[in-house]
């Protein structure tokens, strides 16, 4: 009879040590320090990354970023069906041009987009990277005389309205709010918000000419100092899109251009075609670059250009002008977005989190250890097996699943050190129950296990049916913490009810202990 | 080692019941307006700081490292036009920064180095659109409602509907008790607390099953006609202790777990580990005082009615 549960045992030796085979790359990459990182390089990083298990936004540090496609700039409700998955397309080809490991792009119900980024801390780029449109568009200016009459005509408006002071001054109430810069028309920065409510009111509104609109530049800081954004009337026709543009670079200009961040882009055959059309018919006039309804630049056109190349200036810095290249390459967005929520964990947080989640982690195993050892002797041997196995054995299914360890996850993996011990309490107090009425340690044993697995059972399958409501309905982080809870429980009925009682076999049959201390 | 008073208890718990109902009564009562004052509208009447975290109501959360002091701090952002609320957390020179106001983190950033003249450090920044904050209360109550309509459920399938009925008495029990201590002390009540809540309901469910279940096991050896009341109230005195030994020793090692989470998790995990360090106590309280006392009550009303 003798090796009846010898491979029982051999199965749980061999579970231990596949078991911490496969975190020993999640632990290297816990471990390792900034230095190293930066010393081992970026692919085998990668590599070791990908071997190891996930780790939230909130232990490596990143961005969490939740869009919404703004419904109201889809006309056609076909369109907006596809409209966030091609959001979602548009996005993940900016995000390839980041360099991020691992990045999560995807559609959340109909209208929403989740995108993570591991790593990323410079919010501002990326934001710029994400949330903007893109939508580059080529519109003719108006002539200054068109201009110059409108905002006269707004003057007058104003005059008659006569909620401005009356004034005896030859300038306008509303051109008073204006200066000349570079011989175009700007609103230094204090006027922005009155010149934008005047240009919003209903009778302005219908002084602009028809087919015409008003839009803003960008915003321009004088030498001096002070901001300024240039005002101007463009037809609202759009001859041309960035949906005809087939490759973006961004530059330092030459020439006159010394030194100034350009972006070179060049269109594809039909776009060629409309852009030598265009400029050949309207040589003389000024042609508006608008990047999502601000003017970039507005230059004159001076001759035709057959090439399907042309340039945007005005940007303020080369890095600037690489990430406006960069999603100009990946194209726009068919709907313009909107963030709605954003989560930024810094790298040094996230190290002190997951150092913080160790050492509570470590506490708490040595005390639960020492208690069971104390009260149960070799039978809390046992258990602290089985809670050691369990330990192991959620980390290896979640890299198995693919799951994702967050911060409330490593405290649902706290957590379950002291539940799961629960189990075997519950056993080995039936037990104890069992041989104070005088019954031999294996009948305890019998009826022990037999009485309180019912028991088990029904207490873990209520904590089971919270933890699964949790997964499907808890958002970010408390999915974490259910995922790791929920494969707790299911494991620790392995471990504490199967995996216990097979190693109490092996020593009271193939070993013939009499009895196992307890 | 043995822990004496744990071999053999022969408690009298239920003869104390009605002590314990006043207790639960008072604690609940307390936790009640505690709840009422931070997380309603009601409190700001009376001026008193809502706990709700920007996850409910939208907003904005930043959390940097300088070596400042916060009076330095709290004056640079007022300088900077904003109505913001600050919180020292974790270690010194660590400050939350909290604010409705559109004011991107990074030029916060900048703007705090400006004024202090100091090297800033962004730990963390958090935004929640008006929008979403909503749909996250949403979330949240559907969260709450459908973990303990699939719970009780489960119980009236597995045991009867007094101890299902006693059952859901006892978890608003525990909820109000511990999430209103939480909210008394001004900590916030995020998405974490609702996870570490339904965990608590969990396990005080949990625990409610393992005497239910010795109850039901002791009554099943008598025919229920020939209970009296006395055998009644000692069948429940029986079942609490046999299984008291497991109960202490579960909650110790629970206690010990998510009171070293509280020392030494972080403020990351402060508020969930505050959640379930004052939940292990009230939930197994709950399970012998409200669980298998209501039980008791209801089944001797219901026998003294046979009796009649």
């Amino acid at each position: 009879m003798s090796g009846k549960y010898l491979w029982r045992l051999g199965l749980i030796a061999a579970l231990f040590v596949g078991g911490i085979y496969m975190l020993i790359p999640t632990y290297k990459l816990l471990t390792m320090s900034e230095e190293e990182k930066q010393r081992i390089g970026r692919q085998q990083l990668f590599d070791l990354k990908k071997k190891a298990l996930n780790l939230g936004l909130d232990i490596q540090g990143g961005m969490y970023i939740v869009l919404s496609v703004d419904k109201s700039k889809v006309k056609d409700p076909a369109q907006l069906k596809d409209a966030a998955d091609r959001v979602v397309e548009v996005i993940r080809n900016r995000v390839d041009q980041l360099g991020v490991f691992e990045p999560v792009i995807q559609k959340v119900g109909e209208d929403r987009v989740i995108v993570q980024l591991p790593g990323v801390v410079s919010k501002e780029r990326a934001r710029n990277i994400i949330g903007k449109t893109a939508l580059l568009e080529f519109k003719l200016l108006a002539d200054d005389k068109v201009f110059a009459d409108f905002l006269k005509s707004v003057d007058d408006l104003l005059r008659k309205r006569g909620n401005f002071t009356a004034d005896t001054s030859q300038v306008g109430p509303f051109t008073r709010l204006l200066v000349g810069y570079e011989g175009d028309v700007a609103v230094p920065e204090e006027n922005w918000d009155k010149v934008d409510s005047i240009l919003n009111l209903p009778e302005v509104k219908r002084l602009i000419p028809p087919g015409y609109q008003v839009l803003w530049g960008r915003t321009i800081t004088t030498k001096d100092g002070k901001k300024l954004r240039k005002l101007f009337l463009v037809q609202k026709r759009t001859p041309l899109t960035g949906a005809h543009l087939v490759d973006a670079q961004a530059t330092l200009g030459q020439q006159q251009m010394a030194g100034q961040p350009v972006v070179h882009i060049t269109f594809d055959r039909t776009g060629a075609v409309i852009f030598a059309r265009l400029t050949g018919e309207n040589v003389g006039k000024r042609l508006a670059i608008v990047l999502d309804g601000v003017v970039q630049s507005a230059p004159r056109i001076q001759e035709r250009i057959p090439t399907g190349n042309a340039q945007i200036t005005g940007i303020p810095t080369l890095q600037e002008a690489q990430d406006l290249a960069a999603i100009l390459r990946a194209g726009a967005l068919p709907v313009p977005v909107k963030i709605e929520e954003e989560r930024i964990v810094g790298p040094s947080l996230g190290a002190d989190s997951i150092r913080r989640g160790m050492i509570a982690l470590g506490v708490a195993f040595i005390l639960v250890v020492i208690f069971m050892l104390l009260y149960y002797k070799v039978a809390g041997a046992i258990a602290v097996l089985a809670l050691l196995a369990n330990l192991i054995f959620i980390l290896d299914v979640m890299a198995m699943l693919n799951a994702t360890l967050t911060m409330p996850g490593m405290a649902g993996l706290i957590l379950t050190v002291g539940m799961a011990v629960d189990a075997n309490v519950l056993i080995f107090e039936r037990i104890r129950e069992e041989l104070r009425k005088g019954k031999s340690f294996r009948t305890a044993l019998e009826v022990g296990y037999a009485n309180a697995t019912r028991t088990i059972l029904d207490a873990n399958i209520t904590t089971l049916l919270t933890a699964i409501v949790l997964m499907f309905l808890g958002v970010g982080p408390i999915r974490g913490f259910a995922i790791v809870l929920s494969i707790g429980i299911v494991i620790n009925l392995f471990t504490s009810i199967v995996m216990t009682r097979w190693i109490f076999g092996y020593l009271i049959e193939d070993r013939k202990m009499q009895a196992v201390p307890i | 080692m043995r822990i004496k008073w744990l071999e053999n208890p022969n408690i009298d718990f239920m003869g104390k019941r009605k002590i314990a109902y006043a207790v639960s009564s008072v604690l609940v009562l307390v936790g009640l307006i505690s709840l009422l004052l931070r997380l309603t509208p009601l409190g700001s009447l009376f001026g008193i700081r809502q706990t709700w975290s920007i996850d409910f109501t939208g907003g904005r959360l930043v959390q940097v490292y300088v070596e400042a002091p916060i009076d330095q701090v709290r004056s640079a952002t007022i300088k900077m036009g904003l109505r913001a609320e600050i919180q020292n957390v974790g270690q010194a020179h660590e400050f939350l920064i909290k604010y409705k106001e559109d004011v991107e983190p990074d030029s916060l950033v900048r703007g705090l180095e400006r004024i202090l003249g100091k090297k800033v450090r962004l730990d963390r920044a958090e935004h929640v659109g008006p929008k979403i904050g909503a749909e996250l209360r949403e979330k949240a109550l559907i969260l709450t409602i459908v973990g303990l309509l699939v719970i009780l459920f489960y119980i009236w399938l597995r045991f009867d509907i007094l101890f299902g009925l006693a059952a859901t008495i006892a978890l608003f029990h525990d909820v109000i008790i511990t999430w209103g201590l939480h909210s008394l002390f001004g900590f916030e009540t995020d998405m974490t607390v609702i996870a570490a809540l339904l965990t608590l309901i969990g396990y005080s469910i949990n625990d409610s099953i393992v005497v239910a279940d010795r109850v039901r096991e002791y009554l099943g050896r008598f025919r229920l006609i020939d209970v009296s009341p006395k055998d009644l109230e000692r069948i429940f005195n029986d079942a609490i202790n046999s299984t008291l030994s497991r109960t202490v020793i579960t909650s110790f090692t629970t206690f010990i777990v998510v009171f070293s989470l509280l020392l030494f998790g972080g403020p990351v995990l402060f508020n969930f580990a505050f959640i379930l360090t004052v939940g292990v106590f009230v939930g197994t309280y709950s399970s012998i005082f409200v669980v298998s006392s209501l039980v008791l009550d209801w089944r001797l009303r219901g026998l003294r009615r046979k009796g009649k």
